[in-house]
């Protein structure tokens, strides 16, 4: 055995390998090499766009306290630069890190290549692709409106392919191995690929009606719940499984320990995969979701602390006895405080699950701050120590400094914190402030009063992700310098006895074995596992006509509103502005009648929102006047001095495509909205009217527009939210 | 619409099915070799390519 430069654990390792050697001797041993060329070409695409991802970040929240930093540019504002931050952070950063984990440790848990290397470069190059095609569509302003999965259809269809190469070049290897047992690891992997491609097509049912637009194929409380249930998974089977099967495979690696207890791994892995799945609607609480879907989300979520602290017990124990390592070792001290930010995550959650801590929590930061410990601690702080062990291996080298390393952590843990307390702070404060009512009963703060007052937290909060990019910046430094030292071995050599044709069985098989041992059944059984969560959840919602009552008042949008609809979804408005009052009272005393699920049967896409930056709009309609819209769109603080919305000033120099107003008609007569046969064609006419009357409205007072533009259409959308109800209190009143 | 409930629905049969079946298996507490697989996973040392270690040594031949 040549000796390892890398010089970790290299007693016990020749040990153990003369002992395999040994015990493989009496069985033929097969010469192959792992493709570690993959594994590189993936890790520096997730430094790179971990970068990119970073800064997306930190310029969304410097605007958040300085609108101006928007560059007065439609490409650079909030709305369109916090869709490419989530994007990018989660499916290009993270994403290119669950497939650099599963390249380098599926091919060594199974003893074998991956299965076809044209398909891992077709993988890569198609999802790097993917993701180049996402940043330039979404700062365009394709986007669908749903958060998570903005993506636009053609896309979308891209993503499934690649998916698809991804799981033919998985299964492939599994199939080829030369271990007859599946490792933990790989379930999680299994389930991460069947799930998440399940989550993306159902989400995905979308109508094309122009090149890259499309209207989502669900309305209203529909799309909400289908939207939830995905987006909810996709933290659990992007953001979390992959990672697991990557922490059960890293964490005994980098400690040189088995795992603290294989039997909680299994119980882990498939309690964790039946219980995630139906919890989706925990992001829905309090809104026109139906009451039975909001509780059986409730349930499941408060049932998922037991699964998610086992798995994150079975990491922390796996170190035990090795604690003096994690002294040592940045590797381990990354890892042990990603498992932590797991554990504080996923016991934080199903708080936030609670319906009572949810009213206060919900539309707040409080929500951002939760996903920061899991994607700063948990993702970013696995893949960081899968980085600094991946990299010197392969390079056959050591770290360039450990050093170094160690400054990353405490500057990024630093970071994590100085993130994540203000945004506590702010989500706290801000909730207590909307619902404090003076003694006579009024409300105490306007909602700008709410905005302000958080300003510092926002400051603190763009400090503590400057110094967690900082940290970032410093690895690539190290491992810049690393990869210089070293030598990539492309093809690593290995040997292993050939998987027996026929598997040999001694008495009673394990129950499990018989699974683990069959990857197509494994598949097979962990889709119709996950499965099982959603159809319960959606089958009713679609079926059950008293879930959604109608209202009789509730009209199609006209032609105007609908484009200026769009316009709302393509300025990524929703991001900041909710679209439904809970029914709290002080929510009703702010905004007026809450929401009810009928109001929402012609939203494709809907647009509820998650987050409350400024306020909810879902009753705005008619509560100002046109020339106050110009006004506040064109610069808002005119309007509302202090406030921290960027001026929308291109939607004053942009003419409405009114081309394109025929298709949209069609795409939403084919989703079932009752426009009259034919009335694609008269669209454009009543969309000229309607603008016409607006524009001579904003001519009374001496505000100068053309109807034509988009400004018009935006304004007609505004004072069209929420207002059928109020026709439907009229109808009431005139009955005798 | 209506196709894509049907298929759903037959989901939950097989889906019931599996849940009863992995009910039964955990109670009926088959485990059994829970030891070797953790251990087995770290044994993956490095090894010399034979390609290369020959190749190194027509080299010290030549030299």
């Amino acid at each position: 055995m040549l000796p390892n430069k890398a010089g970790l654990f290299i007693s016990t390792e020749s040990e153990i390998h003369n002992h395999y050697k040994h015990q493989a001797s009496t069985m033929q041993l097969e010469k192959f090499y792992y493709d570690n060329k993959i594994v590189k070409m993936f890790a520096y695409a997730t430094i790179l766009w971990g970068v990119v991802g970073m800064l997306a970040g930190l310029l969304a929240a410097v605007q958040i306290y300085l609108p101006a930093a928007n560059f007065n540019m439609p490409y650079t504002t909030f709305g369109r630069v916090r869709p490419v931050h989530t994007n990018a952070v989660i499916f290009a950063f993270v994403g290119n890190g669950i497939f650099m984990g599963v390249y380098y440790s599926l091919q060594r848990l199974c003893k074998a290549r991956m299965f076809n290397d044209a398909l891992s470069r077709i993988h890569f190059w198609g999802w790097q692709s993917i993701i180049v095609a996402a940043a330039i569509t979404l700062l365009l302003g394709y986007t669908t409106g749903k958060e998570y999965a903005e993506l636009e259809w053609p896309i979308d269809i891209a993503i499934t392919l690649v998916w698809v190469a991804f799981g033919i070049n998985m299964f492939g290897t599994i199939i080829k191995r030369r271990e007859s047992h599946l490792y933990v690891a790989i379930w999680f992997y299994i389930a991460t690929w069947v799930t998440v491609a399940m989550l993306h097509i159902v989400n995905s049912f979308e109508i094309p009606f122009s090149a890259f637009k499309s209207y989502s194929w669900y309305a209203g409380v529909q799309d909400a719940l289908v939207q939830w249930w995905y987006g909810h998974n996709a933290v659990a089977f992007f953001l979390t499984t992959p990672y697991l099967g990557i922490m059960y495979y890293f964490m005994p690696k980098a400690a040189n320990r088995p795992v603290y207890s294989y039997r909680l791994s299994i119980i882990h892995f498939w309690a964790l995969i039946f219980i995630y799945i139906w919890a989706g609607p925990h992001h829905l609480l309090y809104t026109a979701l139906p009451d039975w879907a909001q509780s059986l989300g409730t349930v499941f979520s408060i049932m998922l602390i037991a699964p998610s602290w086992g798995g994150m017990l079975n990491g922390l124990f796996t170190l035990r006895g090795a604690w003096d390592k994690v002294r040592e070792e940045p590797v381990l001290k990354f890892m042990v405080v990603a498992v932590t930010c797991y554990g504080m995550a996923t016991f934080e959650g199903p708080m936030l699950s609670l319906k009572s801590f949810n009213a206060i929590t919900h539309f707040t930061d409080w929500t951002v701050a939760h996903v920061h410990i899991g994607a700063l601690g948990w993702n970013g702080f696995l893949t960081f120590g899968m980085l600094y062990w991946l990299l010197p291996r392969m390079f056959n080298t050591p770290l360039y400094s450990k050093k170094l390393a160690n400054n990353h952590f405490w500057i990024g843990t630093i970071g994590i914190v100085l993130y994540a307390i203000p945004m506590y702070w702010a989500g706290f404060t801000q909730a207590l402030m909307w619902k404090q009512f003076t003694p006579e009963g009024q409300l105490k703060f306007q909602f700008l009063e709410t905005v302000t007052h958080i300003i510092p937290m926002y400051v603190t909060r763009s400090i503590g992700g400057t110094l967690y990019l900082i940290g970032a910046l410093i690895m690539v430094y190290n491992l810049w310098k690393t990869v210089a030292a070293g030598k990539l071995i492309e093809n690593e050599y290995a040997e292993a006895p050939a998987l027996p044709k026929v598997l040999e069985t001694h008495g009673k098989q394990h129950w499990h074995r018989w699974i683990e041992s069959r990857p197509i059944q494994m598949l097979v059984f962990s889709l119709i596992a996950v499965a099982i969560g959603g159809v319960l959840e959606l089958v009713p919602t679609f079926l059950v006509k008293s879930n959604i009552p109608t209202i009789a008042a509730v009209k199609p949008y006209t032609p105007l509103e609908l484009q200026g609809r769009d316009i709302y979804i393509r300025e990524g408005c929703y991001l900041c502005h909710s679209q439904m009052v809970r029914p709290f009272r002080d929510e009703v005393a702010r905004y007026g009648e809450y929401s009810k699920a009928g109001e929402f049967v012609y939203d494709h896409p809907f647009q509820w929102g998650s987050k409350r930056t400024g306020p909810d709009l879902a009753r705005v309609g008619g509560k100002y006047p046109d020339s106050w819209h110009y006004n506040h769109m064109l610069e808002p603080q005119s309007m509302s001095p202090g406030s921290i919305m960027p001026s929308y000033t291109w939607l004053f120099d942009n003419p409405l495509d009114t081309a394109i107003t025929p298709a949209k008609i069609r795409a939403m007569q084919t989703l079932g909205v009752p426009y009259e046969k034919g009335y694609d064609q008269l669209a454009n006419a009543d969309l000229m009217q309607q603008a016409t009357t607006i524009a001579n409205g904003l001519k009374k007072e001496k505000l100068n527009v053309a109807p034509n533009m988009e400004i018009v259409a935006l304004i007609a959308y505004l004072q069209r939210i929420g207002t059928d109800i109020k026709a439907e209190k009229k109808i009431v009143a005139q009955l005798p | 619409m209506s196709v894509i409930i049907v298929l759903l629905l037959a989901s939950i049969g097989v889906a019931s099915l599996f849940l009863a079946a992995f009910l039964w298996s955990v109670k009926s507490g088959q485990y059994d070799d829970e030891q070797s697989p953790p251990l087995r996973m770290l044994f993956d040392a490095t090894l010399p390519d034979p390609l290369e270690v020959s190749a190194s040594r027509e080299n010290d031949a030549t030299k």
